[in-house]
């Protein structure tokens, strides 16, 4: 506690809409920051879309409040609210120029002609786009447009910035490039920008915080890297960067420590996942035990490392994140293979021991599904 | 192979060909020659402009032509006005089979002939009409209403006979937004009134030039509808051309009368393209 509040920019209690008996979002509660980059990480199908559309006022929520810098949103017009909104396929008006695209919000706030023209090539230059103007969107490469787009939002000072997957159109060189440049325009801006994606290296560069959404809820809201080493429900951990999953009962628990007999009677460790948003499993139970495929170590086990033999099927080169794809108890699995050398290339077919620390595996109850 | 291909290309051109020359340039030239001929007695033939000076002297003659151009004008902006709320309902609104039935419904006046709906509009506007008799049922006319033989009536049947020329190239336009487009429009903050003037119209406009070609012209050169609604007063344009071949056998005056209206035509079509800022190709393809 610093003792000093930090500003709420935009503040959500127990949001619902329903569409007939579908409930696309279900109680959802958020609470963002000013000036952070939050992301809402889910499948497609998950509701996130629809929850963009609550803040943005397209779409009113059957239920719960929508805050922003502590004023209630639920009955203002979209064209009220200080959030501007990113669209997917960008919707820059076709018929209009570059600068009168940027222009069309500053002249609804009726902005001075001068003042507009200023505004305008300001921002131009500070998304890199200097005195394209009097280009049409049209005539924009991808990237271009993208940055036309975040201008158009920009040059407003919302105080809530909300992006609805607005690489997924663009390939994939331009979008690792255009991740980066986002993230630094967020900060250059100091805007609260409200990005979502099912992508889940977008989500995991970008943000500062992600909250990763399944069925119109958030199974879990964490820094990127909380995301990745301390998922909170098994659909985090198998959604949020590659995981191996091995399914089976609980056998024991030795403090934090679970042993877990697999199908084929074998019995392998990791640790108990934190309790708060998922049951834990009692003996007996059946549990799913995640481990990453760079914390398999390929043939040499350490004192204190689990081991499962395995086969290899196949093995995967894609220069530093090549892979050794193996059978495990009757589990398809994936091994990190180093490429400096420390590792030979196993034989297909060969048989190979995996070891991991127990610590980094994490054991949950397994879903009712 | 080279002359399979030519000789193909020359069947294909050849109905086209054929259309172009024969209904259309041979026809107008035809008339053309014809509306400079002065007939000076029964077998001797000069050239002259008679015909057109006569179009300019003779008032009855240019008023007409000015009151056909401004009333088809007004026209074609009433058919708009009616038509673009009907098209942004079947092409953003209407669902599924529901869109077919309303297309269809603009459709069903169509499979009757323009004599037959025209006759239609008198049955429901003459003084022994439908409309009348109920005004009076209402008690809120003491006797019948002749609300034929005027250009409230005249326009009311051009308006219906041009409106699904006009729905059919906007649905068209207007389908193929993108809803986002409107909803980015209020995103940045504008209103209802904004939103159609800024996004709306100019995304519609190809189809709003289209379909105001088209019923303008349809306007211009209708014949039925304006002589059967409109009174002695409410004279067409058609109808002098029509006289004068028909009823006066004077095809040189008809001729020049027909020039002029293709005159006319052509250069308000041009206009509204100028003003517009739109070209034939894009408006047309």
């Amino acid at each position: 506690m610093t003792g000093m509040a930090v500003d709420i920019d935009l503040h959500c209690q127990d949001l619902v809409r329903r569409f007939g008996s579908h409930t696309a979002v279900n109680q959802v509660s958020l609470e963002i920051p000013a000036g952070s980059f939050f992301s809402i990480l889910g499948p497609s199908g998950c509701g996130k879309t629809t929850l963009l559309r609550l803040l943005a006022g397209f779409d009113r929520p059957d239920s719960g409040d929508i805050m922003i810098r502590g004023q209630r949103m639920n009955d203002v017009a979209p064209n009220h609210r200080p959030v501007n909104m990113v669209f997917q396929h960008l919707a820059l008006f076709p018929t209009m120029s570059v600068g009168d695209n940027i222009a069309y919000g500053l002249k609804r706030r009726k902005v001075p002609t001068a003042e507009r023209q200023r505004r305008i090539a300001e921002v131009l230059e500070q998304v890199g786009l200097a005195g394209m103007e009097t280009r049409l969107p049209q005539q924009l490469s991808g990237g271009q447009r993208q940055r036309v787009a975040l201008a158009r939002c920009l040059v407003l000072k919302p105080t809530l910035l909300l992006l609805d997957e607005p690489l997924g159109a663009l390939d994939l060189k331009l979008r690792d490039q255009m991740k980066v440049e986002l993230k630094n325009l967020q900060k250059a801006f100091g805007t609260t920008f409200v990005y979502i994606t099912h992508d889940q290296s977008e989500a995991l560069v970008m943000s500062d915080r992600v909250a990763v959404m399944r069925d119109g809820r958030f199974d879990q809201v964490a820094s990127p890297e909380a995301l990745y080493r301390e998922p909170a429900t098994p659909f985090v951990a198998s959604f949020v960067g590659d995981n191996n999953r091995l399914g089976g009962k609980l056998l024991a628990r030795d403090g934090e420590l679970a042993q877990v007999a697999l199908a084929d009677g074998r019995s392998v460790s990791g640790r108990l996942a934190d309790s708060g948003h998922h049951p834990t499993p009692k003996i007996g139970d059946r549990a799913e035990l995640f481990i990453r495929p760079e914390s398999l170590v390929l043939g040499a086990a350490e004192p204190g490392h689990c081991t499962l033999t395995a086969r290899v099927r196949a093995t995967l080169f894609d220069g530093a994140n090549s892979r050794v794809e193996v059978e495990a108890a009757g589990e398809r699995c994936y091994v990190r293979l180093p490429q400096d050398g420390s590792v030979p290339a196993p034989q297909e077919g060969s048989s190979v021991t995996l070891a991991w620390e127990p610590q980094l595996a994490r054991v949950f109850a397994a879903e009712a599904s | 192979m080279r002359s399979t291909g030519r000789l193909s290309l020359w069947l294909l051109l050849t109905p086209f060909v054929l259309w172009i020359v024969l209904l259309v340039l041979l026809p107008h030239v035809q008339m053309l020659r014809v509306s400079f001929q002065v007939r000076e007695s029964w077998d001797t033939l000069a050239f002259g402009v008679e015909q057109y000076r006569n179009f300019f002297t003779e008032s009855y003659y240019w008023r007409t032509f000015l009151r056909t151009g401004v009333m088809s004008l007004f026209t074609t902006l009433i058919t708009l006005l009616i038509a673009f709320p009907v098209a942004w309902y079947i092409a953003r609104l209407a669902r599924g089979r529901a869109k077919g039935w309303l297309f269809l419904a603009c459709l069903v006046p169509f499979w009757a002939s323009e004599l037959v709906r025209t006759y239609g509009w008198m049955i429901l506007l003459r003084e022994s009409g439908l409309f009348s008799a109920a005004l009076q049922a209402l008690g809120w006319a003491d006797e019948p209403v002749e609300m034929l033989y005027n250009d409230v009536a005249v326009i009311v049947g051009l308006v219906y006979n041009g409106l699904l020329f006009m729905v059919v190239p906007l649905v068209t336009t207007l389908e193929g937004m993108d809803d986002n487009l409107v909803e980015a429009g209020y995103d940045l903050g504008g209103g209802h009134v904004t939103v159609m003037r800024e996004i709306v119209v100019p995304w519609a406009m190809p189809g709003i030039v289209s379909g105001c070609i088209v019923v303008f012209m349809l306007t211009l050169g209708s014949y039925l509808t304006p002589i059967l609604m409109g009174g002695k007063d409410s004279a067409w344009f058609t109808g002098q051309i029509f006289t004068q071949f028909i009823t006066r056998f004077n095809w040189e005056q008809g001729a020049a009368l027909g020039v002029l209206l293709l005159v006319l035509s052509s250069l308000i079509v041009w206009l509204g393209l100028k003003l517009t800022g739109q070209s034939l190709r894009k408006v047309m393809g």
